[in-house]
This record gives structure tokens, C-alpha cells and sequence, in this order.
């Protein structure tokens, strides 16, 4: 994990790490809640953080690799700002989740499990996160939306382009023309 | 009563006094509008209309507010998320669904204030196409009994004083007032309580074992990781009621006589851990847990863990693992939880679903439920009710009760007319459950007779599947699904399930030979022998059950090379009928890989290049005419 394999991390500013080592007690039993709240932190898990956590839960650092990698909430390499998770649950499957998913992965150009390189967005295929009733689901954030189709993700891949601090010069692709483009919308209202 | 509304009560009597006294207060005769902010009814912006009811109550004038003692609840899921966001007014039990912000001013003026009955609000049963006003008239909640989720959408789960109003802790304090830890096991004994978790395991059985196992302390956990795909319902008793649970892991934690418990919690579910800490704390603040719990000598507390999204965390062995901060992975099973679990002591685990009816077990008796339910699987069980069925959402029936009464009954039947929206198959038990297929359908639903059709119970998630579901498909998902989500620990696990999960890729591409199916049910005979926990010794069970039941569509795409719900990409192809397309170019727009050709106008029509053709389907799902055609 060199810095030159991967040109796009930020800095890590350790005072975050250690305010968070601070909740709790130096046991190695903390170690999944305190890579839990480095995560939400910085958005992954750096490796200088986890270097300081093995150190002071006295857990060496193979294990907290170990961890690290094993569970799903933990990335090694940064998030975007806005995570989309397609529920991939049974379903949503049998209710179209994997046109949502290709859906998404044309419109951001990523492959699930990536990030757009200018971290606005992270593409994530998960398996259910217990709203099947209003299947197909994603989940943006913390925020689900439901009973959705090819026409509400483009939507809610627009919205969120704009909504994202003024970045507005990054058009998300769209392989259209004017009258496809007016067929949409109109399908939309 | 102010002044000992937020003390600790010092007894069990001070308890009481409180809780009756709460009964007799204005409070519990307040009218009461129940907006539900479950995930489902959020999802559909229930947010925005609990917004716009607190001020539209707000600001009516404050003599009219007193009159008509009124108050507005934030609650858990009702249940009947499909309808959502969902308006219930109390005690009148007038049910309104799909309530929009714009709705607010004539529901609070006519409905709430007016005493009037908002027809167009109304849920409209589609047998008889007239709306229905009462919440217990609804098809959908009539033919339900609710003992786990009796509380669940009418109080606020982070209302403590709402918990007490529904008979909260009273089993608690009925225990602490005299009962034995013995006499709580005998009765749980006595009940013949299952857990709800999957396995089906005598939960009582379970506690004695632990108790009669050697080395203290002794712990208990409170198994929320709700892996499974298509179950919520542990989601929601967490979220719509919180103390529920805690009740339930206190009065065990008496019989166990342990202090310490343990909820895991899905990272998936934040509002979870969210309302349990609001009810922990609240419950530790009014001495219903923590030290001497009522003034007694019993202590017990409870803290939570976050799971790292791992399924096979779900599984009782690797969950401990992981509140131990390690990796989850299971271990060998001859070692017994109950003897050594976590931290190597003698350990309990139940599910969510488990805890939560035992306060009413307590408080009604354990002839009384054991009276509910078929001979061997005792009491209630919650459904999550989804997929190709009309009525989606959470459906607590009794023990016994027919696939067809709780899909066509509760559920309303199937979601799409016509022959491609026929009921093909049900599944239940998630990765480690099967499909059944339509003969089974008056199969009463117990812990057993659902593993003698070759399924099992699992937590509970039911996905009704119609004639547009390819099993093939879903066999293959369930596998990709189980490959992705074992831990690795296991050889036949990890490399098994992924060489059957390639076997059945290559017959959904059409590359499929006879010979195939065999080498199938010999990996699925090694992956469930050589495997240690659940994950790979069910896993086979998807595929065992569709080759069981659905051979037929196995054998169209090995000979016939046909996909006949006209799901695999590989099997089918699309194209546009020209008589039905009336040219509005929604399909052009929809197509990602510029395979349709033609000018979006009134009286054209459009093609689709089929080498271009990645099947995706978009343009059949946004097609209003349905003018493209699978074949």
C-alpha cells in the first residue's frame, strides 16, 4: 500500500485517532468499536491510525489487519462522500436490484466496491439491509429509498450531484440526446 | 406524580404504584395520532409528515388543544410498510395510508379536529374495493396475532412511561416480587418457547444447560444481527420496542442469574442501536436495570455491540468472536455455547424475536402459550412478507398457520395479474432455507414442517415468487450470496459453494450438461458434511430445494437451452413488438448501450439491435405499453 499506488489519500491527521482511543479502555476487546469510529472518522481506516490502535489496545497489527479486512463496514482505501448501497437482498433481487446496480455502475462509471475518483461517490452492492418491503432498495447514507426504478436512480444520481458542495462542473454522463432526454423527464412527471 | 415520574423506583411496590397510577393519569386517556417512522414508511417520507402534524397541532389554538387532549407519537413500524407513511388515530383506530405532507391540513382539520372520516386516505381492500376505516378491520392485520409485536406502532419506543402504559416491566416486577430463578426457567420450560432465530432450539432447554455448566460469571446476549436477506422483523421489535427487549434479557437474566448481557446489533440497522441505548439508559435511570434493580438483589445490565457487517456473524459461535473484538468465525460445535461461549464462560444466546415473548409468557402464563401453535412449535412467529405479493410487511400469525392463508389471506394474494404473475414459489429461511413450490402452499408453518419439506424457519423472511422468477437464478444469487459471506474457515465451505455456484453460472449461460446436476447434489452432500457452521451446512439447501421442486426449469436450460421465466441474460433476447410501441422513446433514453435505434415520435416505431444488446431490461421496466418482449 504505497503512496504512490494510491495518489488520492488525504493526509491523516492522528489527533482524530487518538480522541477516539480515548473512549474507551486500552483492551483488545474495544478493537471493532474503536475501527468503527475511526471509519466513520475518516471515511476508511489509515494505516497510521491502525498502527496506533494495535499499538495502544496491544494488539499487533496482523491482527488488526485481520479485522480490518474482514468485516464489511471497514475499508482500507478512502470513501466517497455520499455512499449508495444496492440492496442486493433476495428481495430486491427478484424485484430488479440487478438492473439498479448496472444501472449505477454506467451512470458513476465504477464497478461496486469502488469510488469515483473525485470521492463524491462510493458504489456499494450489500446483501439486505432489512427494508424489503419496499424493494428495490438503496441506501444513500443513511437514508433508504425505496420502490425504486431505472428513472428514480437517474434522479437520484442528479440530485445528489448537485447537492454536493457547488462541484457542479462534473456532469455525470448521460448517453443521451435532447429527445431521449425530453422522454425521461416526461416519464418522470 | 411529577416528582416521581424521572426517580428511581426504590421498590417493587413503588413500581407498581407508578405504573397504576400512570393508568388513571390524562395521559392514558389522551386521543393519540400514531405517525409510524419505521425504515419503510421513513423511506417513504413519513419524516416530512410527522413535521408538518407537530406544527399544523401546534398551532391550533391552545384552549382547542386542550380540548381535545390530544397527542401526536413517533412509532415503530406497523408493519404494513408498502402502505406507507402511515397516520393511525387512537383509540378510534381510524387507519390512514399514504399520507403525503400536503395531506396534513385537511387530516387536522377535518379528521383530527372535525372528527371526520378521510375517505380517500382510507386503505381500499382490493377484494371488495371499498375502503376500510378500522385498523383491525384491514384484511392485512385481522387475520394477525401479535404476542412478539403487540407494542410495535402503537407507543413511542423512546418513551419509557408509553412502555409502562402497555403493561411494560410488569413481568419483570411479577418475577423480582417473589418468583425463584427456577420457577421463571420451569415456566419458560413449560411454554415450550423455540428460538426464533433459525435453528428452532428449545429455548429453555438452553438455559438450563447453562446454568447447570461449570465457571461464572455466566453471560447473555441478544443475538440482532438480522443477516438473512429478506427479514426485518427483528429490525423492527428493536426499533418500535426497544424495552421490549430489555424486559425479556432481564427476567432471563434472573433465571440465569447473570449481570451481564450483550445485544449485537447489524451495522446495518443504526436506528436500532439508537432506540436501545435511549431505552437502556432511560431504564437504568428508573432503576429497571443496573444495581438492585427495584430495590431487590438482583442486578443486570446490558451493553451493546456493533456488528462489522459480516452474515456469518449471525451465527452464535462467531458472533461471540466478535464482541471479543476478534475475527467471526464459527467454531466447532461439539463445544457447546452453553458451556463455553463468550470469553470461554458459559454463555446464552437468543434472538431478538425470543426475548421479546418472554414477558408475555411470564405475565400470561406458560399454559397459556403453550396453548397457542401446532404440538411441537409453540406461541406466534413473525413473517417478513415480501416479494411478488401484494400486502408487503411484517405478518405475526399463529404457529400452524397455511402458506396460503398468510400469502393469500394477510398478504392479499400475488402482486401482478395475469399468468406471469401466478404464485410460482415461496421462500423461507433465507441462505439456508429452500423454495416451495405451489403444491405445499396448504403446509401449516411450524419449526418442522418446514424442514421436512426441505426449507427451514431461519428468522423468518418469506419471498413469494412469481412466474417471472427463474429458480436457476435464484439458486445461483443464493450461492453467489454464501460464496461472498463465508468467512473461509471451511475448505468445503469457501471452495464448495463457489464450484457449485459456477456449475449453475454455467447453466444460466446455457452451458449447462446433464451431468451437471449430478455433481451438484455430490458437492452439496460434501460442502454440508465437511462444513462447521450453519452457513455451509445449509447452504446447499436453496439448490437442493428448486432441484427438488423445479427440476423441470434445471432441465429447459441444459436441453432446451431455454430460460422460461425469461431472466438469464444469456437465454433470451429482446426485442420490440411494433404493434404495441407507440414511439415515445422512453426506451431510447433507458438504454445505456445504444442498442436502440429509431426518432421518438408518435407513430414510429423502434428497434433493438440485438449484438448491441447487453440485456439489461431497462427498456422493458420503463416501457408503459409493454411492447418489448423477452423471448
Amino acid at each position: 500500500m504505497s503512496a504512490q499506488s494510491q495518489p488520492q489519500f488525504p493526509p491523516v491527521d492522528l489527533a482524530a485517532t487518538e480522541a477516539i482511543l480515548a473512549r474507551y479502555a486500552a483492551e483488545p476487546k474495544h478493537l471493532i468499536s474503536v475501527l468503527q469510529d475511526l471509519q466513520l472518522h475518516y471515511r476508511y481506516l489509515p494505516r497510521e491510525a491502525l498502527e496506533r490502535v494495535g499499538a495502544a489496545l496491544g494488539v499487533p497489527l496482523a491482527k488488526v489487519y485481520g479485522v480490518a479486512t474482514f468485516y464489511k463496514a471497514f475499508s482500507l482505501t478512502p470513501r466517497g462522500e455520499k455512499i449508495l448501497r444496492v440492496c442486493t437482498g433476495t428481495a430486491c433481487h427478484i424485484r430488479g436490484a440487478p438492473l439498479i446496480l448496472s444501472e449505477l455502475q454506467s451512470r458513476l462509471k465504477i464497478a461496486a466496491g469502488e469510488t469515483t475518483p473525485d470521492l463524491r461517490f462510493s458504489l456499494e452492492a450489500v446483501n439486505c439491509v432489512g427494508a424489503c418491503a419496499l424493494a428495490p432498495v438503496v441506501m444513500e447514507n443513511d437514508t433508504a429509498h425505496g420502490n425504486l426504478s431505472v428513472t428514480k436512480v437517474r434522479r437520484l444520481v442528479r440530485s445528489g450531484a448537485a447537492g454536493s458542495r457547488g462541484r457542479g462542473s462534473a456532469e455525470l454522463p448521460r448517453p443521451d440526446d435532447s429527445p431521449a432526454k425530453k422522454a425521461e423527464e416526461s416519464e418522470e412527471s | 406524580m411529577a416528582e416521581t415520574a424521572q426517580a428511581r423506583f426504590a421498590s417493587v411496590e413503588a413500581f407498581l404504584r407508578h405504573a397504576a397510577l400512570l393508568k388513571t393519569s390524562p395521559e392514558a386517556t389522551q386521543r393519540r395520532v400514531l405517525v409510524c417512522l419505521g425504515t419503510g414508511c421513513m423511506a417513504s417520507g413519513a419524516r416530512e409528515v410527522a413535521a408538518a402534524l407537530e406544527r399544523a397541532l401546534a398551532a391550533l389554538p391552545a384552549e382547542r388543544r386542550v380540548a381535545l387532549n390530544l397527542c401526536m407519537k413517533k412509532t415503530g413500524c406497523h408493519g404494513f410498510c408498502e402502505k406507507g407513511p402511515l397516520v393511525v388515530l387512537w383509540p378510534e383506530a381510524t387507519f390512514y395510508k399514504g399520507v403525503k405532507p400536503k395531506d396534513v391540513p385537511e387530516l387536522v382539520e377535518r379528521g383530527i379536529v372535525g372528527g371526520e372520516v378521510i375517505e380517500r386516505l382510507l386503505y381500499v381492500d382490493p377484494k371488495t374495493g371499498k375502503p376500510v376505516e378500522k385498523y383491525g378491520a384491514i384484511d392485512f392485520y385481522a387475520r394477525q396475532t401479535r404476542i412478539a409485536m403487540r407494542n410495535i406502532g402503537l407507543m413511542d419506543p423512546a418513551n419509557l412511561d408509553d412502555y409502562l402504559l402497555r403493561d411494560g416491566y410488569q413481568a419483570l416486577a411479577k418475577v423480582l416480587a417473589g418468583w425463584s430463578p427456577e420457577q421463571v426457567l420451569k415456566e419458560i420450560e413449560q411454554a415450550k418457547l423455540r428460538g426464533r432465530g433459525g435453528g428452532g432450539f428449545d429455548a429453555g432447554r438452553k438455559w438450563r444447560s447453562c446454568k447447570s455448566a461449570k465457571g461464572t460469571p455466566r453471560y447473555l446476549i441478544c443475538n440482532g444481527d438480522e443477516g438473512d436477506p429478506g427479514a426485518f422483523m427483528d429490525r423492527s421489535l428493536m426499533e418500535g420496542d426497544p424495552h421490549g427487549v430489555i424486559e425479556g434479557m432481564a427476567i432471563a437474566a434472573f433465571a440465569l442469574e447473570t449481570r451481564e448481557g450483550t445485544i449485537y446489533v447489524r451495522q446495518e440497522y443504526p436506528l436500532a442501536v439508537e432506540h436501545l441505548e435511549r431505552a437502556i439508559a432511560d431504564a437504568r435511570a428508573r432503576g429497571l436495570l443496573g444495581e438492585r434493580i427495584l430495590g431487590t438483589d438482583f442486578s443486570f445490565d446490558i451493553q451493546i455491540a456493533r456488528g462489522g457487517g459480516a452474515f456469518v456473524c449471525g451465527e452464535s459461535s462467531a458472533l461471540m468472536r466478535s464482541v471479543e473484538g476478534k475475527v467471526g468465525e464459527p467454531r466447532a460445535k461439539y463445544v457447546h455455547a452453553t458451556d463455553k461461549g463468550l470469553w470461554d464462560k458459559p454463555t446464552v444466546l437468543n434472538n431478538v424475536e425470543t426475548f421479546v415473548n418472554v414477558p408475555r409468557i411470564v405475565e400470561k402464563g406458560a399454559a397459556w402459550y403453550a396453548s397457542i401453535g401446532t404440538a411441537r412449535s409453540k406461541g406466534t412467529k413473525a413473517f417478513a412478507l415480501t416479494g411478488k405479493v401484494k400486502n408487503t410487511g411484517l405478518v405475526e400469525v399463529e404457529m400452524g398457520t397455511s402458506l396460503r392463508e398468510i400469502i393469500f389471506g394477510a398478504g392479499g394474494g400475488m402482486l401482478v395479474d395475469g399468468p406471469k404473475g401466478a404464485f410460482k414459489a415461496v421462500q423461507t429461511g433465507g441462505p439456508s432455507g429452500g423454495c416451495l413450490p405451489e403444491s405445499l402452499l396448504d403446509l401449516p408453518v411450524d419449526f418442522d414442517s418446514l424442514t421436512d419439506a426441505g426449507s427451514m424457519m431461519g428468522s423468518g423472511g418469506m419471498i413469494v415468487m412469481d412466474h417471472s422468477t427463474c429458480m436457476v437464478d435464484v439458486a445461483r444469487y443464493f450461492l453467489s450470496f454464501l460464496t461472498d459471506e463465508s468467512c473461509g474457515k471451511c475448505v468445503p465451505c469457501r471452495e464448495g459453494l463457489y464450484q457449485m455456484y459456477r456449475i449453475l453460472s454455467r447453466i444460466a449461460e446455457g452451458q449447462g450438461t446433464e451431468a451437471d446436476l449430478a455433481k451438484i447434489e455430490d458437492l452439496s452432500q460434501a460442502v454440508a458434511v465437511g462444513s462447521l457452521c450453519a452457513l455451509g451446512k445449509s447452504g446447499p439447501t436453496p439448490v437442493l430445494s428448486t432441484l427438488r421442486y423445479f427440476r423441470h426449469e434445471y432441465e429447459a436450460h441444459i436441453k432446451e437451452k431455454r430460460c422460461p421465466a425469461g431472466v438469464c441474460k444469456a437465454l433470451i433476447t429482446y426485442s420490440i413488438d411494433t404493434s404495441a410501441c407507440d414511439g415515445c422513446g422512453a426506451c431510447l433514453a433507458a438504454c445505456a448501450s445504444d442498442a436502440i435505434t429509431g426518432t421518438p415520435k408518435k407513430g414510429e416505431t423502434f428497434q433493438i439491435n440485438t449484438l448491441q444488446c447487453d440485456k439489461c431490461g431497462a427498456c422493458a421496466a420503463v416501457c408503459k405499453r409493454g411492447a418489448v418482449a423477452i423471448s
